[in-house]
């Protein structure tokens, strides 16, 4: 493989602040497939620097697609073209020569801009606050193989649970809507049985504190699922929705199964 | 010298914890609500710290740099965490766990620490499926486990490739509650840029407002650090990129002492470096070397083709290939300790028998136990003639499910399919032993510090075992800190709240905002970047890696110097200090970096003797192994702040009552 160079036209959303009108501005930079995206913004970064101009301001930190600190909508599609794979990951190789590249940061109310291409995304910290966790004190806890739990459905908690809370869904929904976050939470706690027990109330506080935040309704668009970094899967929403009617409705839990 | 008191408690090893902790001062729960603590960082050892003081009715202040606490580099921990639960009926015991990991970690760590957390290791399993973790399970729907290096039992348990984060969520739940019920207060965006010190007790911290840049001060009777190591020292890491010193070694400088800085801790199975531009380097899980068999090609003329490409390395036959680590640690295999198979791999590259387009990398190859299961799914489904074609298939479907989410992350970055072609992996720096020192209470050396997890130095030596760093970070958060925190705050309850407004505040808040307008008034001509590149990578990296010598150690030293008097005279900080400043922030950590480089090879010089993830040249076994020279060394070095690259050496010795020093072999 040869360490092929690609020269890129960035078209890279700059804005000072939350209060302050935001325009793109055009960089010229010279990249090398093997790069990761943020390596390539390291590198516009470090042409701003030497030219003593304010560098792009952009959130990362493990740059191995766990942590979900990055984001960025790359030509409309928030952590770029590639199915299952967050911005960190994604790589120089699925870009050709003589690309024109736009970056923007999440664009939703709730994700207010902090600067350039970072939001403030602590809606979803209020959000696990509400209730998206198990009532639980350290300590006294029973043996760990005392509940037995099918493979199924360890590994159905598991598949909500790998949500790393990114935002990509918000960004991709046309009403900013937080549904798949959240159902992810509430669908990870229900089906674990450790979670059974608060599951009504958990999703009645959870969508509460969602639609205070100021995200959207869900109108069945599927954007989320389809640009999710860790490919969470939009039945969550639907499991959402069947608790939260059994929860508003008073049912007992025979909707979770 | 000063003497350190570990303050052991007495008795047999394995009552020691269990009587001291039911012997030990208290604070009553109308007294907790009157004493704040406050918790620097909010991974696993952070965030279960904070939760559960805020649980026993303390005021807590939990801080981070991240936007969220659920961004800590715990998050990205992948393999597992050890626990002696002997589920496996295969001989483990808490006895066994504290064994493996004192003679794991090379026989340089406090066996009354290490015993404590093999005692407390059971009970994070149980606190985790508590909390709704969703653990890998058996058919028969009990929790499941796998082996890991340096461990002859199969203890590890674990989330698919995605332990840490499925820990640090149960951990971050704990604390959102706790935020959620009053008794935590969250302080996103923070960081903590000094310790303040009144009259000698930790009773604060200056934090820096990263949205706005604001100054800020935070008082409480007691301070907890849950910071993390400092492994980006070296700049390529297997840590996350805001991952620094900086916590720690403001501490130190007001007094803490730093333990064994030269025990950083090299994974053999990370992702080669391919360019210079790099900014990380990604670790593949030592869990894969359950079913991957490292090798590099016999002979010369072969590593020549393949680096033409005119074989392709899943074509090289099996008597042309060298299985290294099976042929020299046969018992162990693939799975010896990481720091052995770091330099087993630095060994054959050295030889030049190393893959790749750069030469340094070497084979992870799945093929031979992808074959081996598709046989057994063969016979399982009564097919044991199928052809080799489904075979391969179906041992593919059995490799996919252990390992599905790293190899799709080893293609997504590599380019190469894992499935059809051996992987090439490289030593990198992915953790530090070394970090602040702490007593049996985990206690700094300045009353009302305490330090857990890997900013601590205590539990694992010399070298840590895989799947060790999530459990000591539970551990010292959910049941260590919680109880001996006692021991300080006990004597603190007529103690009024502390007030911020006071001259060791005033004092501290100046220095740090001098600081920031030094750096910010330099305007030279080279970015952070690059000075934090040319000090890991071509400085810490070279000299101070994988081997050291005294001659490359005082090198080291003179370089490091040199650079860190050109980055305080030519370095360019952007923007202004009252702002959301990324590029500030790091030049606030890598000034760190710079001093923490200093006693990294001091500490590196000073032990002259081979251990676990230290390897001086000098002292090696006529076949290359580390040599301990348990006589002179056998001590824990923690090092006082005398001056930015100054220091005083303090030894604490280390007495081994229940455990023979033996030289370890994994053979």
């Amino acid at each position: 493989m040869a360490h092929d160079e690609i020269r890129l036209t960035l078209n890279v959303w700059r804005q000072k602040s939350a209060g302050q009108a935001g325009k793109f501005e055009s960089y010229q930079v010279t990249a090398n497939t093997h790069m990761s995206f943020l390596e390539m913004l390291d590198v516009l970064n470090e042409q701003l620097n030497s030219q003593k101009k304010d560098p792009v301001a952009f959130e990362h930190d493990c740059r191995e697609g766990i942590c979900g600190a990055c984001s960025l909508v790359i030509n409309g599609r928030p952590h770029g073209p590639m199915q299952g794979t967050t911005t960190c990951q994604l790589h120089m190789r699925h870009f050709d020569d003589g690309d024109t590249i736009w970056i923007e940061p999440y664009r939703a109310k709730a994700f207010p801009v902090v600067k350039d291409l970072v939001v403030d995304r602590s809606a979803f910290d209020r959000i696990i606050q509400s209730g998206g966790y198990v009532s639980v004190n350290t300590g006294g806890t029973p043996d760990g193989n005392a509940i037995p739990i099918e493979q199924e459905v360890a590994a159905k908690g598991f598949n909500a649970a790998a949500c790393i809370g990114c935002g990509a869904c918000v960004a991709a929904c046309p009403n900013a809507s937080a549904m798949l976050f959240t159902s992810a939470k509430v669908t990870h706690l229900a089906t674990m049985p450790q979670g059974h027990v608060e599951a009504q109330q958990r999703v009645l506080n959870m969508v509460s504190q969602m639609d205070g935040e100021g995200f959207g309704l869900c109108s069945n668009i599927g954007a989320c699922e389809a640009e999710c970094p860790k490919e969470i899967s939009i039945e969550n929403i639907a499991q959402m929705n069947r608790e939260y009617i059994a929860a508003v409705f008073g049912s007992n839990r025979q909707a979770a199964k | 010298m000063r003497k350190l008191d570990s303050k052991v408690p007495p008795g047999p090893l394995a009552e020691k914890w269990v009587k001291y902790r039911s012997t030990m001062p208290l604070v009553a729960p109308n007294n907790k609500r009157r004493l704040d603590v406050i918790v620097v960082g909010t991974g696993l050892a952070g965030a279960s710290a904070a939760a559960t003081l805020g649980e026993l009715g303390y005021n807590v202040s939990c801080f981070t740099f991240h936007d969220s606490p659920r961004r800590a580099h715990s998050i990205a921990a992948q393999g597992g965490i050890n626990a002696a639960k002997n589920y496996r009926n295969d001989g483990d015991s808490v006895y066994r766990l504290f064994y493996d990991t004192i003679k794991g970690g090379d026989y340089r760590s406090r066996e009354a620490n290490v015993h404590r957390l093999a005692e407390a290791s059971t009970d994070i399993i149980d606190q985790c499926v508590a909390q709704g973790v969703p653990f890998a399970r058996e058919y028969g729907g009990e929790l499941s486990t796998r082996s890991f290096g340096g461990v002859q039992v199969s203890r590890t348990f674990y989330a698919r490739g995605q332990t840490g984060q499925q820990l640090l969520l149960g951990a971050y739940s704990a604390l959102s509650r706790q935020i959620s019920l009053g008794n935590v207060s969250m302080y996103n965006r923070h960081e903590m840029l000094d310790l303040v010190v009144v009259d000698g007790k930790a009773r604060g911290i200056i934090a820096r407002n990263l949205l706005n840049g604001k100054i800020e001060r935070y008082a409480a009777h007691a301070v907890v650090l849950g910071t993390g190591g400092y492994g980006n020292v070296y700049y390529l890491s297997t840590n996350a990129m805001g991952c620094n010193v900086s916590a720690a070694w403001r501490a130190h400088r007001r007094g803490a002492y730093f333990a064994n800085p030269c025990y950083c801790q090299i994974h053999p199975t990370c992702i080669p470096v391919s360019g210079d531009y790099q900014s990380k380097l990604t670790l593949m899980s030592e869990s894969l070397r359950n079913d991957g068999r490292v090798w590099v090609p016999k002979e010369m003329a072969m590593v020549e083709k393949l680096r033409k490409g005119e074989v392709k390395p899943e074509n090289v036959a099996e008597e042309d290939r060298d299985y290294y680590l099976e042929r020299i640690y046969p018992a162990f295999g693939n799975l010896v300790p990481r720091d052995v198979a770091s330099r087993a791999a630095k060994y054959v590259c050295d030889e030049g028998r190393g893959v790749g387009p750069t030469g340094l990398s070497v084979y992870l190859d799945f093929a031979t136990n992808t074959m081996r299961y598709g046989r057994s799914v063969a016979i399982s489904k009564g097919q044991p003639d199928a052809s080799e074609a489904k075979i391969r298939q179906w041992g593919k479907e059995v490799v996919s499910a252990k390992y599905g989410n790293l190899f799709e992350m080893y293609e997504k970055i590599t380019g190469e399919n894992p499935y059809e072609t051996p992987m090439r992996i490289y030593p990198a720096i992915h953790y530090t032993m070394g970090g602040l020192w702490v007593d049996y209470n985990l206690e700094t050396t300045i009353p009302g510090l305490f330090a857990l997890g890997e900013c601590n130095f205590s539990d694992h030596g010399a070298n840590r075992l895989g799947a060790s760093a999530l459990m000591q970070g539970l551990a010292d958060g959910y049941f260590v800190i919680p109880y001996t925190i006692g021991t300080f705050l006990a004597d603190e309850i007529r103690t009024p709240r502390i007030s911020p407004e006071q001259a060791a505040f005033d004092q501290a808040e100046n220095e740090v905002k001098d600081r920031i307008e030094k750096l910010l008034s330099i305007q030279g001509n080279r970015s952070v970047e690059s000075f934090h590149r040319e000090l890991g990578v071509d400085i810490m990296w070279e000299y101070c890696g994988m081997a050291r010598n005294a001659d490359g150690l005082k090198t080291a030293q003179q370089k490091v110097r040199k650079l860190r008097d050109e980055f305080w005279k030519n370095v360019f900080v952007p923007g202004a200090a009252n702002e959301y400043n990324p590029e500030l922030e790091k030049a606030l950590r890598v000034a760190d970096f710079f001093e923490l480089a200093e006693v990294m090879i001091m500490d590196a010089l000073d032990r002259k003797e081979s251990c676990g993830g230290h390897f001086r040249d000098e002292y090696a076994t006529s076949e290359g192994e580390a040599q301990r020279n348990d006589k002179e060394y056998a001590y824990v070095a923690a090092w006082e702040f005398k001056g930015p690259g100054q220091a005083e050496l303090h030894k604490e010795e280390l007495t081994f009552e229940n455990v023979e020093l033996k030289t370890r072999s994994y053979k």
